[in-house]
């Protein structure tokens, strides 16, 4: 708290001092609520979808006609990529600006409720197409397959409320700006605005694919260009993952110091790192595209650095976080080369659960390395590979920061405590999750390896032997699914517990200072608009070469296909 | 600001990814085993109508050495059950006639995204005998996970 008090202006400090002492103000804290109960209600259901197609592959479930494997799939990814991360990001982030920034403006705060709304609307668009079996596209809908209308119209609202939270964030910081001139953006909105600035950008892309696919969907245009649509929505797709990536690493640099009693990382670091993963992002998406025809060999090798460069601020992070581990353990008496670990909080499950994600980026962060380079992609591109990478990079890295993240947050915001028996609860679900999630994502990286492709219905393409020698692997998915809708149903009792059941009083929001030492961070860490600039140049350099030769040399279109 | 070890870290980091760089590039321009980016354009509307895919098929075109010419559409490949003898190097040529297939050969490094409006090339030398299965792993559709045919290596 003293931090963000120095860091605000002198206007400022009441307000502050009363959020301290008061908490969050119930109209932020019900916002808030209101996101993450959204959030969990979607973990809840796109984790049974999960289960559901996890038994499918094992060979053990057939779908019913009424609701088949590509129905459930194109639900559960919608479901857990775009609802469970977006409303938890847009909730922990404006409790974020509420609380560092001495509350939301009242037009902030109206803006974030229309996005709420527009988002479910667009939601509730999307899925009823789905649920008629006429949007059977994947949440990435490649053309020519052409779902119904309403499924993009659906698209169209919840990026457009997506934005609303955004520009909200943006009016937020630069009237905390102007308030306080010659102040840095403390640490956690200064995430938050990365975090916007990307969903913004990001965004763009796949609106303007959406913008064209809407007409031809109709039948107002006849076709479309198929390679156009694919790489804008890459632009945005891999941007949208690194989103979540960021939020957790948000909580990682800032919030998890202060729950091991410790202080956080250099804050100029800090901000080098925010400010690389904003610049550096966009351009990562073309990784997908490795194995497509029509991009030459050169400007696929480019893409290899600006995909593997993103690695260079997460491999700062991992430095970070563990010297601060070492940091505080041996502050409070840990002692000899590992043998500080034992100082840490392991039975506080606010720690155990980052701790674990921030464990599994260490492999999921060398997969995606190794994934993003051209030849090694070619091995592993669309098989099963893939979504063991997902789900260890997003799936724990991310989500398990996110439950840990909610056993502080809800009780914050909902003015509640976390009790011994919820804690306890909570480290249990992080194991059952920790556990389950190794065995399906470690059997579909193997089996991915061996050649089992993703997004496809149990098969054994007619009996052949290479298929069916796939099939113990298989079986893990369903094992491991299982333990994680244990988990899920673990982690949304806990979170409707702490919001609604728990002892009343009060929580910390808690948010590390900096060393007492620390050399004072340069402004020019605080130039926005530099950074931004940067990021459209980088973009530009990624993009405008093979949109530019997709566009003029376009082959000629293709009509829309629904071939499901 | 930065600790010793941790400029340590940081130069053993941008090496490693540079290191990767140099690996990559050098596996692609220098060895030639660069992913397929074949860039012909066609009318996807006219696959039966263009050559070559107006014949498609596999053609002996050298010593050991043959080409198939496939077209991918739901839910096949065609030529379906194609048979090469053990050493033998093919040389694929393929383009969708509707939506994005994706072209993958279990137990090899064949895999290739097929995109309506191009055409895609890539290649494989064929040592061990046996049944390899081809499948399409980008889904396309309710027959998606039927889509597959096998190569035959005697």
């Amino acid at each position: 708290m003293e931090t963000v008090i120095k860091q605000s202006g002198k206007t400022q400090v009441f307000k502050d001092k009363a959020n301290k002492v008061m908490g969050i103000s119930l109209e932020d804290a019900k916002l808030t609520k209101s996101y993450l109960s959204v959030a969990f209600l979607a973990i809840l259901l796109g984790g049974l979808l999960g289960l559901l197609q996890g038994l499918n592959r094992a060979g053990m479930l057939e779908l019913p006609a009424w609701l088949n494997y590509y129905q459930v799939l194109t639900a559960h990814g919608l479901l857990l990529v775009v609802v469970l991360s977006a409303f938890f990001t847009i909730g922990y982030f404006y409790a974020g600006l509420s609380h560092t920034l001495g509350g939301l403006l009242p037009k902030v705060r109206k803006m974030a409720w229309i996005g709420f709304w527009m988002k479910i609307f667009g939601f509730v668009l999307a899925v009823i197409p789905i649920l008629m079996n006429e949007a059977s596209v994947m949440y990435t809908f490649y053309p020519p397959m052409a779902a119904s209308p309403i499924f993009y119209i659906g698209l169209v609202f919840i990026v457009l409320g997506v934005w609303m939270c955004a520009f909200g964030a943006f009016i937020n910081v630069a009237s905390w700006r102007k308030r306080n001139p010659g102040k840095h953006i403390p640490i956690l909105s200064f995430f938050a605005t990365a975090v916007f600035v990307l969903l913004f950008f990001g965004s763009i892309p796949v609106a303007i694919e959406v913008f064209t696919i809407i007409p031809w969907a109709f039948g107002w245009v006849e076709t479309i260009n198929v390679m156009v649509a694919r790489t804008l929505f890459w632009a945005f797709g891999h941007t949208l993952v690194n989103i979540w990536y960021l939020t957790a690493v948000s909580a990682w640099y800032v919030i998890v110091p202060k729950i091991i009693g410790g202080r956080r990382w250099n804050d100029l670091l800090t901000r080098i790192v925010v400010i690389a993963l904003v610049i550096m992002n966009i351009t990562g998406g073309f990784h997908h595209q490795i194995i497509d025809p029509g991009i030459s060999e050169p400007v696929k090798y480019m893409h290899v650095f600006m995909s593997l460069a993103i690695g260079f601020p997460s491999l700062m992070t991992a430095y970070a976080m563990f010297a601060v581990f070492e940091r505080t353990a041996r502050k409070k008496g840990g002692r000899g080369l590992v043998g500080w670990y034992k100082k840490l909080p392991w039975g506080d499950v606010r720690f155990l659960a980052p701790f674990i994600a921030m464990a599994a980026f260490i492999p999921a962060g060398a997969g995606g390395i190794v994934q993003s380079t051209n030849q090694l992609n070619q091995v592993v591109h669309n098989t099963m590979w893939v979504v063991g990478h997902f789900h260890l990079t997003l799936g724990m890295s991310v989500v398990m920061t996110f439950f840990g993240i909610s056993y502080w947050l809800i009780p914050y915001v909902s003015k509640r405590v976390l009790t011994p028996q919820i804690n306890k609860l909570g480290i249990i679900q992080t194991i059952i999750w920790t556990i389950g999630m190794i065995i399906m994502s470690g059997a579909m990286h193997w089996v991915g390896l061996l050649g089992s492709p993703r997004r496809t219905s149990y098969s054994t393409y007619f009996d052949n032997a290479t298929a069916l020698s796939w099939d113990p692997y298989l079986f893990f998915l369903a094992i491991g699914g299982t333990l994680l809708m244990i988990g899920v149903l673990m982690q949304v009792y806990a979170v409707f517990n702490l919001m609604f059941f728990a002892p009343k009083g009060n929580t910390e929001f808690p948010v590390a200072e900096v060393e007492e030492d620390e050399a004072p961070t340069p402004r020019w860490t605080e130039r926005w608009g530099l950074w931004i600039v940067c990021m459209i140049v980088l973009v530009g350099m990624a993009y405008v070469i093979p949109l530019v030769d997709f566009i003029v040399n376009a082959p000629p279109g293709s009509p829309p296909y629904k071939t499901w | 600001m930065m600790h010793r070890s941790e400029k340590i870290w940081l130069i053993l980091s941008f090496g490693m990814i540079i290191g990767f760089m140099l690996i990559t590039g050098y596996q692609a321009f220098a060895l030639e085993m660069g992913p397929p980016s074949y860039g012909e354009r066609i009318d996807p509307q006219k696959v039966d109508e263009t050559a070559p895919f107006d014949n498609p098929g596999i053609k002996k075109i050298g010593e050991n050495e043959y080409e198939v010419v496939m077209t991918l559409q739901v839910f096949s490949f065609t030529p379906n059950e194609i048979e090469v003898p053990a050493g033998s190097t093919v040389h694929f040529t393929m383009t969708s006639k509707d939506v994005v297939h994706g072209f993958q050969v279990a137990d090899t490094n064949l895999n290739a995204m097929v995109v309506p409006g191009y055409v895609q090339k890539i290649t494989q030398k064929f040592d061990k005998p046996g049944e390899y299965l081809v499948l399409c792993n980008e889904y396309c559709g309710a027959g998606h996970q039927m889509m597959s045919t096998t190569i035959t290596v005697k």
